[in-house]
């Protein structure tokens, strides 16, 4: 720990469990101040909690006031929070899964940088020079389909080109604010619950590990640190990028593994 | 011999711009053009001039039911369905600072929800027809950002990341039908006919999107319809899950 996140104040939606918690214990352990924003708490860890629903306008204008008045700024934004919305192929999703999962996933993820740059712009000193890092969760599902769910998919897609909108119109706007998207493959987090449920937790892991090119699955911590840097201003020239931390799946020819739970 | 003899292609968007071009081009290589638009004026006067090898349905892309009766209605009328093209689209011009809810997800639905259930409707009657093709409209801008197209951007981006699942799905389920995105540059279209009044510096916008271009000028509707021709065609048979991009060199 070196502190290089001192009095800068993060929101990581979706905080309380799996890649969100390990972002936000990376994040306090290096001084930050973070809020966890979720439907319900996690168990006991490091930020204080905030009851959050990013699928509701309201919802972030209330958290962006918590958040302002309590802590005083606003520097990182991770959006993290996503859902599987279950297995579903284009002849199975109906209407209601894809618009329940573009809600969470691709909506949530829009108001996040919205509200982001309304904090971070008057965080900002003289609230045209803001100064922040948007982090937004997409998926290794948004640079290659390996048929999983397909609502799912397009929401990570979604999520891929509009952090690029994103970051391009904070740098023409002169905000000093960065825009990236990290694209996870499959880490060992709740997200995979049905299918730790429908075969064990450890043979689960090993399934889907076994069809990642580095031959297991990755621990939240790992796409966390990925988090980390991109928060910090170590990444300071970086932005509009497409992280992938997928243990190898979109580096050769592989048979890709559905790469949400079915 | 035609390229696409007896082949019955569905085109959303299909009374105007790329989807209109595409009809054209469907008819005259020896195909079968359904025509599904919300402009019923347009669309049935396409459809007219095509003559017996063409028909319009009304659609609105975001309705499930509507496209199921589209589908419907083609398989009535030319006995089959082999090809779509999920042309149908908006351009808005916004940003992540002064877009709303409402507006995102109006932009998503028609351009993301509306070619999901495209495919949807299409696999179902492909899968009677002996298999078939898909062609999705997405953009250079679900390749790369643009900062005034926040929802634009991910409508497209979205789009880019369906064909693949559908690719891939259909490929699993051996269907015999292909799916592949097409990524076009910006095309002398009613779509940008706004873009192209603007004024951006001292240029029209006309010229500024010209010279954003390498080649130096838009394309043209019958440019893009050309790939979209063989995509739609036998002649692309080991295509499937790809990008195909058409963009005067924007992205090189």
């Amino acid at each position: 720990m070196s502190g290089e996140l001192l009095d800068k104040v993060a929101i990581v939606t979706g905080g309380a469990s799996g890649i969100g918690a390990a972002s936000a214990a990376l994040l306090a352990g290096e001084g930050a101040r973070v809020v966890i924003a979720d439907l319900q708490a996690g168990r006991d860890g490091p930020g204080r909690f905030v009851r959050h629903d990013v699928t509701v306008d309201e919802s972030w204008k209330a958290l962006l006031a918590d958040v302002l008045g309590k802590e005083g700024r606003l520097d990182i934004m991770v959006n993290n929070a996503g859902i599987a919305g279950g297995p579903g192929t284009i002849e199975t999703t109906t209407v209601g899964n894809w618009q329940q999962v573009q809600a969470v996933n691709s909506e949530g993820v829009f108001l996040g940088c919205k509200y982001a740059l309304l904090g971070m712009k008057e965080t900002g000193r003289d609230k045209q020079a803001a100064k922040g890092s948007i982090v937004n969760i997409s998926s290794v599902a948004g640079l290659v389909s390996g048929a999983g769910p397909i609502a799912y998919t397009a929401s990570k897609g979604a999520v891929r080109l509009l952090s690029k909108s994103v970051a391009l119109y904070c740098a023409e706007k002169k905000y000093d604010i960065r825009c990236n998207s990290v694209h996870p493959g499959g880490v060992d987090t709740p997200i995979f619950n049905p299918l730790w449920q429908a075969v064990g937790h450890e043979q689960g892991k090993a399934l889907l590990g076994a069809r990642h090119p580095i031959g297991r699955m990755a621990e939240p911590e790992e796409i966390g640190e990925i988090v980390l840097w991109l928060a910090s201003d170590r990444s300071s020239y970086v932005t509009g990028a497409e992280i992938a931390a997928d243990g190898g799946i979109t580096t050769g020819l592989v048979k890709r593994p559905p790469l949400a739970p079915s | 011999m035609p390229r696409l003899e007896n082949k019955v292609v569905l085109l959303s968007g299909g009374a105007s711009g790329i989807g209109a071009a595409s009809a054209r081009l469907v008819v005259r290589e020896g195909g079968k053009a359904v025509l599904a638009d919300r402009d019923h004026d347009k669309g049935r006067a396409l459809a007219g001039e095509l003559g017996a090898a063409s028909l319009f349905v009304p659609l609105d892309v975001t309705d499930e039911a509507a496209w199921q009766k589209a589908v419907a209605t083609t398989v009535d009328s030319f006995g089959a369905l082999h090809g779509l093209l999920n042309a149908a689209g908006v351009g808005v011009r916004n940003s992540i600072e002064d877009c709303t809810l409402e507006e995102y997800r109006r932009v998503n639905d028609i351009n993301s929800l509306g070619t999901f259930l495209g495919c949807k409707a299409a696999i179902a009657a492909m899968k009677q027809s002996g298999g078939g093709s898909i062609v999705n409209i997405s953009s250079v801008l679900g390749l790369r950002g643009a900062s005034y197209a926040m929802a634009y951007c991910a409508s497209k981006g979205a789009v880019r990341l369906l064909t693949r699942h559908v690719a891939l799905h259909c490929a699993q389920m051996k269907y015999n039908i292909r799916c592949n995105s097409v990524h076009p540059g910006y095309i002398d279209t009613p779509m940008i006919a706004p873009r192209l009044a603007d004024t951006i510096g001292n240029m029209s916008g006309r010229q500024w999107l010209e010279e954003l271009h390498p080649l130096g000028r838009l394309g043209r509707a019958e440019e893009v319809a050309n790939m979209i021709l063989f995509l739609l065609s036998d002649e692309s048979s080991f295509s499937t899950g790809s990008e195909f991009v058409c963009d005067g060199g924007l992205t090189a």
